[in-house]
C-alpha cells in the first residue's frame, strides 16, 4: 500500500466507530498535521469523545485505520506510518508514550498529591533521579499556574485547577501529541480563556500538536486551525478544515449553524 | 378560588372545550385524565383557554397530550385565546422531534428470552472471571521477573488497611464464635459427663473451619467491598484510563498490591482468630463448667495438631486470593455511575462469600476422603 507523501502526524482512514451493533460514526477520513490545534467538534452525543478514545488506545475501531507517523516505521512497506490498532502491543505502547491525555474530569489519581501525579509517569519511564523528578514536577505545575500546590490532593482543589493539573500531568513526558477532552467544559469564561492561551503558548513554545474535543465556540475560533465536524444525525463527518474558514465557506448548513449558534449562515 | 374546571360544548360538527379556573400542578390531576377520555370518545375541534386564571406546565402537558392524540387520529385541534406563554411552551415542546431510535425498547421480555439473556451474561461473566485470573497470574509473573511496578507506599497502606485495622472486628467475632462453640458443646457433652472434650471441639472447629472461614467472611465484607468501591470509583473518574494511556498496567499497579497484601494478611489474621477463638472457649469452660485453665490448655494441645493448623492456614491463603480477586475484578469491570459502583461492591461481597463457603465445602469433602 502506498501512502501519499505529506507530513501529517496522524491519518484517519475510513474509520467506523461502534459500540457492539450501535454505529456511532462511520467513514471518517481526515489528517492532522504537526503543530495543528485540531478541533473535534459536533453536537452533544455525536461521538467526539469516542473518536478521541480511538487515538489513545482505549477503543478499537470497528473498521478503518488510525495511522500514526513514526520514524521507526520506515522499511516495513516503505511507509512511515504505523497502523495504531494493528501493530504489536509494544509498538502501540511506545506510540502512546508520545501522547499526553487530559481527560474530561481531569482524572488525576486521587490517592496521590499533584506532584506525585506528575512524578509517577516520570518515575516509570525515565531514569531521572528522584530530586530531578521533583523539580520537573514543580516546573510542570508552575507552567500551568499551580506552583505551590505540589502537596495538595486532587480533592482539595477546584475543578478548574484540577483541569490545569491534568494538563500538567499530560505534559509530564514531553509529548509531541496532546489530546484534550473538553478542556474548558465547566470552567468560567476567564479560566477557559486562560486555558486557551496556555494551549497556544505550549504549542508555540514546545511545538506540540493538540487534538481538542470541544464545543465551546469561543475556544474553537481562538485556538483551532484545523477541525473535523461530526454529525449525530447522518452519523458521519460533514467537513474538515480551519473553523475560521468553515464559518463562512462551508457548504453544509449544519456546520455553519453550529459555528454561528444558529444565527447566521 | 376554584380548581380546574372544564366544559364541553357541542355546536355543530366540531365540539369546543372551554377551560377555566386554575390549572396548576397542585390541582386535581384526575380532571386531565377525564378530559383525555372525553376526547377519545368524542373528539372536539377547538380548545378555548380564555378564562384560565392560573397555569403552569401541567396545563402545557395536558395540551401536548391532547395534540398528540389528535395527530394520531389525523384530527386538527385549534387552540383559542390561550395565554401567549402557553402557546410558546407548546411550540418549544414540539420543535425538536423525538430522535428516531432514541426511545428505549420497553418491550416485555418473555420468560425464555430472559432465561437466555441471563445464561449468556452469566457465561460471559464466568469467562471474564477466568480472564481476570489469567491476567493476575501474568501480572504476578511480571513481578517475579522484576518487571511489574507499583508504589511501595500503596502496598504499605493496603497492608495496614487489611491487617492491623481489621483486628478489632476479627477479635470480636472470633471470641464470640469460640464462646458459641463452647456453649453448644457444653450442653451436649454434659449429658455424658464429658465436659473436658469441649476443648477438643472448640480447638478443632476453630483451627480447621471457623477461624479461616470467619476471617474470610469478615474480610470479604470489609476489604473486598472496599477494593471494589475504590477501584470502581477510579473507573468512574477515568483514573484507570489515565493509567492505561500512560502505559502503566492497572493490573500491576492496583490489583497486584491488593492480592499480595491479602495473601500475606489472611493467614496471619486466621492464626490470630484461632487463638482468640480458643481463648473464648476457655473462658466459658473455666467460668461456667469449672475446668481449670491448665486442663483446658493441655486438652487443646492434645486435640489440635499441626495438620489441622496448616489446613486452616492453607484455606486462609486461598480465601485471601479469592477475596482480592473478586473485589478487584468487580471494581475493574464496574460501570461508570454511582449505582454501578454500588453494584460492584455488592457483587464483590456476594461472590467472595459464596466462593469462600464453596471452597470450604470442597476442602471438607476432600480432606474427609483423604482421611486428613
Amino acid at each position: 500500500m502506498t501512502q501519499p507523501t505529506d507530513n501529517s502526524i496522524i491519518k484517519v482512514e475510513d474509520l467506523t466507530m461502534a459500540y457492539d451493533n450501535f454505529v456511532v460514526q462511520r467513514d471518517l477520513t481526515f489528517d492532522i498535521k504537526p503543530q495543528d490545534i485540531f478541533i473535534i467538534m459536533g453536537g452533544s452525543g455525536c461521538g467526539k469523545s469516542t473518536l478521541l478514545k480511538h487515538f489513545i488506545g482505549l477503543k478499537e475501531p470497528a473498521a478503518g485505520r488510525v495511522l500514526f507517523r513514526s520514524d521507526e516505521a520506515i522499511g516495513q512497506d516503505g511507509s512511515e506510518y504505523v497502523d495504531f490498532w494493528q501493530t504489536q502491543d509494544s509498538k502501540r505502547q511506545a506510540l502512546m508514550q508520545r501522547c499526553g491525555v487530559l481527560y474530561q474530569s481531569g482524572a488525576l489519581w486521587s490517592s496521590m498529591t499533584l506532584a506525585e501525579n506528575i512524578a509517577l509517569p516520570l518515575g516509570e519511564f525515565t531514569d531521572l533521579s528522584p530530586s530531578d523528578i521533583k523539580h520537573l514536577a514543580s516546573l510542570k505545575l508552575a507552567l500551568v499556574g499551580l506552583s505551590g500546590f505540589e502537596d495538595y490532593y486532587p480533592s482539595e482543589i477546584s475543578g478548574g485547577m484540577r483541569k490545569r493539573a491534568g494538563l500538567a500531568r499530560a505534559l509530564a513526558l514531553e509529548p509531541e501529541l496532546l489530546f484534550l477532552d473538553e478542556p474548558s467544559a465547566g470552567l468560567d469564561p476567564i479560566s477557559a480563556r486562560m486555558l486557551d492561551d496556555l494551549i497556544l503558548q505550549l504549542r508555540d513554545n514546545l511545538g506540540c500538536t493538540f487534538v481538542v474535543v470541544t464545543h465551546e465556540l469561543a475556544s474553537i475560533f481562538a485556538i483551532g486551525n484545523n477541525s473535523v465536524f461530526l454529525d449525530a444525525d447522518s452519523k458521519t463527518m460533514l467537513t474538515t478544515g480551519n473553523p475560521n474558514d468553515l464559518v463562512s465557506n462551508c457548504e453544509s448548513e449544519t456546520v455553519r449553524n453550529f459555528l454561528t449558534r444558529g444565527e447566521g449562515g | 378560588m376554584s380548581g380546574s374546571q372544564y366544559q364541553i360544548k357541542n355546536d355543530g360538527d366540531a365540539g369546543q372545550l372551554r377551560l377555566s379556573g386554575r390549572w396548576t400542578i397542585n390541582c386535581d390531576s384526575q380532571v386531565a385524565d377525564s378530559i383525555l377520555n372525553d376526547f377519545r370518545q368524542e373528539p372536539f375541534g377547538t380548545i378555548d383557554g380564555g378564562s384560565i386564571e392560573a397555569w403552569d406546565s401541567s396545563l402545557v402537558s395536558l395540551l401536548l397530550r391532547l395534540d398528540q392524540e389528535a395527530q394520531q387520529r389525523d384530527l386538527s385541534l385549534k387552540f383559542q385565546a390561550f395565554p401567549q406563554g402557553v402557546l410558546e411552551l407548546l411550540k418549544l415542546a414540539r420543535t425538536v422531534p423525538e430522535r428516531e431510535g432514541s426511545g428505549k425498547n420497553k418491550e416485555e421480555q418473555s420468560f425464555l428470552s430472559f432465561l437466555g439473556d441471563k445464561a449468556i451474561t452469566d457465561y460471559r461473566e464466568a469467562i471474564s472471571f477466568f480472564c481476570f485470573l489469567g491476567e493476575s497470574v501474568k501480572s504476578f509473573y511480571r513481578l517475579l521477573r522484576g518487571r511489574a511496578r507499583f508504589r511501595a507506599t500503596d502496598l504499605r497502606d493496603i497492608l495496614s488497611d487489611t491487617g492491623p485495622e481489621a483486628l478489632p472486628i476479627v477479635t470480636l467475632i472470633s471470641v464470640l464464635v469460640g464462646i458459641i462453640l463452647a456453649f453448644v458443646g457444653a450442653v451436649q457433652l454434659k449429658q455424658f459427663g464429658a465436659e473436658i472434650y469441649v476443648a477438643d471441639l472448640v480447638g478443632i472447629a476453630m483451627v480447621r473451619e471457623m477461624g479461616c472461614m470467619m476471617t474470610g467472611i469478615i474480610m470479604a465484607g470489609r476489604t473486598g467491598a472496599a477494593f471494589a468501591a475504590r477501584i470502581g470509583t477510579m473507573q468512574v473518574n477515568e483514573e484507570i484510563d489515565a493509567y492505561r494511556t500512560l502505559g502503566i498496567s492497572p493490573m500491576d499497579f492496583l490489583v497486584l498490591p491488593r492480592i499480595i497484601a491479602l495473601v500475606i494478611m489472611m493467614p496471619l489474621l486466621c492464626l490470630y482468630a484461632n487463638v482468640l477463638g480458643i481463648l473464648g472457649g476457655a473462658v466459658i469452660s473455666i467460668g461456667a463448667m469449672g475446668l481449670s485453665f491448665t486442663e483446658y490448655w493441655q486438652q487443646t494441645l492434645n486435640a489440635v495438631d499441626m495438620t489441622d493448623i496448616s489446613l486452616g492456614l492453607i484455606k486462609a491463603f486461598i480465601f485471601g486470593i479469592v477475596i482480592a480477586i473478586t473485589g478487584c475484578m468487580n471494581g475493574m469491570h464496574s460501570g461508570r455511575s454511582a449505582s454501578a459502583v454500588g453494584d460492584a461492591a455488592t457483587s464483590a461481597v456476594v461472590a467472595g462469600v459464596v466462593f469462600i463457603i464453596v471452597i470450604d465445602g470442597l476442602f471438607a469433602i476432600i480432606t474427609s476422603l483423604l482421611g486428613i
